[in-house]
Formats: C-alpha cells, sequence, structure tokens
C-alpha cells in the first residue's frame, strides 16, 4: 500500500486537516507520501515533514499551484498518482473541489468524506444529513477519499525528518485564473478547529444580536458559528454556517442559542463531546442532543452567561 | 448562449431518513421526494442569466428512473426551456452520472453548466468536479455570485473562512452554494404552461454508458446514539454543570 496525502495549507502553515488526513491514512497503513502543492510553501513542506512516519513530501513549488486552482491542483495529482494505491485529502473546500477531477480523471469513483476506515478498501461515511452511516467498500484499483477531519484525531506534528523532494511537473491548465479572495480577518479560531464552539440561529432575531455571542466567545476561546436558517436569514455569512452542507465541526463544547436543531444543522455537529443548547421553546428538537439543555430567553440568558464566566 | 442544468430527484429535505432494520440501506419507503435543493438555486440562476438577456435557452437534464421526470417538470415550471431524462433503473454513483451527463453536453454543447453542489442523500459533492474533469473545463465550485462577462464568468466561491473569486473561460461548470440566489415558486400558470414544454428520454444503454457502480455498500446503520442529557435551571447551574460535572471550562 502507498499513499499519496495531499496537503492543506495557505503556502505559510499547514493546515491541522492535514493531520487528520494522515491520521486516517495510518490506520490504512503503508507508506505515505505528502504533496505540498504552492508557491513559496517552503515552510509548508518543512512542517509536513516534521510529520513522524511520512516517506516522502513532494514539493510542487510554482505559480501555477499558488491558489490550489482545481484544474491545475488536479492534473498535477494525476501525474503523480501512477503507483499509489490511495489519494487522500481533507473533506475541506478545498479538497472537496479538486478531489472529484482526480476521481474522474482516473475513472475511479471517489469515496467522500470518510468517518472511519475499516480496512484499506472499506470504509464508513455518512449519508443523508449523517442519519445513516454507510459501510461501503471500494472496487477501484486507486481509491480517491476526502477525510472527514473530525472523524479522525491529528496525528503528532513533529518528530520525524522525511525528505524534501522538489518535483518540477508544471500543469498549467490554463482555463481558470485566480483574482482575489476576502478571508475574515479574526483572533478567533477557525471553526473546524476551535476547541469551543458557540453558535447562534434564527432565535438570534437578526446580524447585530450575534454581537451578544461575542463577549461569551472571547472567554472560552471559542469560535463563533451559526445554522444554515440564519445564514438564509443573512444575519451572517455563510462560512460561519455549522451543517451538512456547511462546516462539521466537533468541539470539545458546543453551545448552540436560539438553533431548534433540524437535522441539517445536527448533523454538522452532533459529534461535539459536549453540547449545551439554550433555547426558548423546550420542544426544540436542539434539546434531544443536548447534555445540558436551558429553557431560557436567549436576550437574558447570553449577558447572564458571559457575566458568569 | 445555452444553459444546461443537471438536476437530481432526493428525498425531500424534511424528511429523517433512517436506516432499515436489517442494514440492507436507508428506508425510503414512502417518503416524499424533491428537487435536490442545490440543483433548485441551479434552476433559478439559469431562469436569472436568461432572463438577463445573457442566454436563449435553459436546458433541464436528470439522471434516473422515469419518476424523475416529475422534478424535470418542476424545472420547467420555474422557467427551464425543454427537459432531458436519461432513463436508467440503476443506481448511479456521481462518476457515472457525470459519464451521462458528459453524452449530453457534447450533443447539446452548452456554454454554461450549473449544477448544485451536492445531492442531500449521498452528500457526496462530486458531479460537477467530475464533469469538468471528463470536459477539460474549469469549474467555480460552491458559487455564492455568478458575473457573466465577454466569454468569461466570473464567479465567487464560499470557501472556508471566505470569498474567493475567480475568473473561467467558458465553456465553464458552475456549481451551486445556498447564497447564490432565493429560487421562485412555481406559478399555476406556469406549472399548466410546463406540461407542454418538450422532455425527451434517453436511455442509458442507448448512449453505450456502463453506469455499474464501482462501489459496495455493505451495510447502512443508524449513527451512534447521545446518551440522554439533563435539563437545567438556570445560567448559574449549566455553569457549575460545565465546570464540575463536564470540565469543559475552567
Amino acid at each position: 500500500m502507498s499513499i499519496l496525502v495531499i496537503a492543506e495549507h495557505d503556502n505559510s502553515e499547514l493546515k491541522g486537516a492535514t493531520l487528520n488526513t494522515v491520521a486516517a491514512a495510518k490506520e490504512i497503513g503503508g507508506d505515505i507520501d505528502i504533496l505540498v502543492a504552492g508557491m513559496d510553501c517552503e515552510s509548508v513542506a518543512d512542517s509536513a515533514s516534521q510529520i513522524p512516519g511520512i516517506n516522502n513530501v513532494l514539493l510542487a513549488n510554482k505559480e501555477t499551484y499558488k491558489n490550489s486552482l482545481a484544474e491545475n491542483l488536479g492534473n498535477l495529482i494525476v501525474e503523480l498518482s501512477d503507483g499509489y494505491s490511495h489519494i487522500m485529502a481533507p473533506a475541506t473546500t478545498n479538497g472537496k473541489n479538486f478531489m472529484p477531477r482526480v476521481a474522474a480523471k482516473l475513472d475511479v469513483s471517489q469515496i467522500s468524506d470518510i468517518s472511519a476506515v475499516i480496512s484499506d478498501d472499506t470504509f464508513e461515511r455518512p449519508i443523508y444529513a449523517g442519519n445513516c452511516i454507510a459501510t461501503v467498500q471500494s472496487t477501484d484499483s486507486i481509491k480517491a477519499i476526502t477525510v472527514r477531519t473530525t472523524g479522525f484525531d491529528a496525528c503528532e506534528s513533529t518528530g520525524g525528518s522525511a525528505s524534501v523532494n522538489s518535483i518540477e511537473n508544471d500543469t498549467n491548465a490554463g482555463v481558470s485564473s485566480f483574482i482575489k479572495e476576502e478571508i475574515a480577518e479574526s483572533d478567533r479560531p477557525e471553526l473546524t478547529a476551535a476547541e469551543v464552539v458557540i453558535s447562534g440561529g434564527r432565535g438570534m432575531q437578526n446580524g447585530d444580536n450575534f454581537s451578544l455571542l461575542n463577549g461569551i466567545a472571547d472567554k472560552l476561546g471559542a469560535a463563533i458559528g451559526a445554522s444554515r436558517a440564519a445564514v438564509d436569514s443573512g444575519f451572517v455569512p455563510n462560512d460561519m454556517q455549522v451543517g451538512q452542507t456547511g462546516k462539521i465541526v466537533a468541539p470539545d463544547l458546543y453551545i448552540a442559542v436560539g438553533i431548534s436543531g433540524a437535522i441539517q444543522h445536527l448533523a454538522g455537529m452532533k459529534d461535539s463531546k459536549v453540547i449545551v443548547a439554550i433555547n426558548k421553546d423546550e420542544e426544540a428538537p436542539i434539546f434531544s442532543v443536548a447534555d445540558y439543555g436551558l429553557v431560557a430567553d436567549l436576550f437574558e440568558a447570553l449577558p447572564e452567561l458571559e457575566a458568569k464566566l | 448562449m445555452k444553459v444546461l442544468v443537471p438536476v437530481k430527484r432526493v428525498v425531500d429535505y424534511n424528511v429523517k431518513v433512517r436506516a432499515k432494520s436489517d442494514e440492507s440501506g436507508p428506508d425510503l419507503s414512502n417518503a416524499k421526494m424533491a428537487i435536490n435543493p442545490f440543483c433548485e438555486i441551479a434552476i433559478e440562476e439559469a431562469v436569472r442569466i436568461k432572463e438577463a438577456g445573457n442566454a436563449e435557452e435553459v436546458i433541464a437534464v436528470s439522471v434516473g428512473d422515469a419518476s424523475s421526470q416529475e422534478q424535470l417538470r418542476t424545472c420547467l415550471a420555474l422557467g427551464a426551456d425543454r427537459a432531458i431524462l436519461v432513463e436508467t433503473d440503476e443506481s448511479v454513483e456521481p462518476l457515472g452520472v457525470a459519464k451521462a451527463l458528459k453524452e449530453v453536453v457534447s450533443k447539446e454543447s452548452p456554454d454554461l453548466i450549473i449544477l448544485g453542489k451536492q445531492a442531500i442523500d449521498g452528500d457526496a459533492n462530486q458531479t460537477g468536479q467530475m464533469l469538468a474533469a471528463m470536459l477539460d473545463l474549469p469549474q467555480g465550485t460552491f458559487a455564492s455570485e455568478v458575473d457573466i462577462q465577454d466569454g468569461v464568468v466570473q464567479v465567487t466561491r464560499e470557501i472556508d473562512g471566505g470569498l474567493q473569486t475567480l475568473s473561467l473561460t467558458m465553456p465553464a461548470i458552475i456549481t451551486t452554494d445556498l447564497r447564490l440566489n432565493e429560487p421562485r415558486y412555481a406559478s399555476l400558470p406556469n406549472i399548466m404552461k410546463a406540461k407542454k414544454k418538450p422532455l425527451e428520454t434517453l436511455s442509458s444503454s442507448d448512449l453505450g454508458l456502463d453506469l455499474s457502480p464501482r462501489q459496495n455498500t455493505l451495510k447502512v446503520t443508524p449513527p451512534p446514539e447521545r446518551a440522554a442529557g439533563i435539563m437545567v435551571e438556570d445560567i448559574e447551574q449549566l455553569v457549575d454543570k460545565l465546570k464540575n460535572e463536564a470540565k469543559v471550562i475552567t
């Protein structure tokens, strides 16, 4: 078995999702290589080489890969695919973007969003918003896989000393170009990496009221999320959405405020270790997954919670 | 300009699907079916492009059994001009759907193909990207804004942490995210009109395609249940429980 893991990074830092993906690769077993494709991303390759148990780090350092354009990156991975039994990436928006291209070019059926490894060809993955878990066996010679990062604890990030090999492939497809990126600047942790997440729903009533969550998030070092209902109502941007079609989170503590608990939302947070729900409707389905439920008016409860922390 | 919109018939998003007790699959008996919500956003976007004068024709296409005609009629009622059903009774994986769509694309030569980013049944999030790769076309996935200019399309994408804007040569493939638009409701006159719009049926065997699955589903089980929680009286008790019982805050 020989596995190629595609590193998630921003050209300066290796993202934690890579460590969860390597952890999944280690459960499959075999030699693991990591591909770092980007521009001026030597520091990322260096971090990747320090992950224990890595065979080789492949560094594709080119303008072509700077913005992780799916067409260019997909073609590169296809060129490198020879000899690998598994190609794996985290199921981030980036991994979801390029991996199906790789699978299609290799004429294999991708296994999306695996949450457990059963054997080298059999995996568990959630379907129907996590209401069912399918155990699927792939019959393809190469397994193209995206990994649900919350399903695997991150592997160690230091202690290894893999060699870094530069590769010169340049697979610019010339059909897409990067215009701009607007990444929300925040001192708060990333939603998918945070140990504590506090999310607001339609009960927040408007976008301004989300500021009620700020003080609590500051005190707990929490990331702030939202339900789809809050996003649909225009309260907050979609990158805050936790749920089936948003981010999947599994923090130590998840606090759901004014969220009724539609199945699509539960799909994104029900693997959290401890769940707190604050809602004025005692019948709200969110209470069925909560470890601690509080029936209260959030406009009274939130300031009180902030004061008590 | 021609816009092609592939759509999927799925279980309605309000239905809570459970695994069958024999673990052979999800229990879909008598479940209400609907057009996949992201596909509805895709149809809406295509119709708006046409209404803005940037396209002459919107074609809806689906790969599935005969019952998918119902969802194609919905697309026609929402403003698509005609529809194509690639009929198959097999359950087709995204790879197979993309192969079938590729045949439709080579017949129709659309300038833009808009799909939902993900179907809410299999949650695979693959078909648009696979089709793009098979056709060597650029892709703008998870789109929240689409701006058609002279021969190129600018797509703003929802990515982890924010937004990214790309410029794509056309033909191009776009997959829709939530905020791209709010789909309209079909009016009764439009539903009546839709019945007269053309709906062509192709069979997957006519297209000479092997759509057989590459994955075996060994079993489908319910997710692990969470242990029942407790209700607390007030914030004070909540903070106490989090500190001293769950030990998740200090």
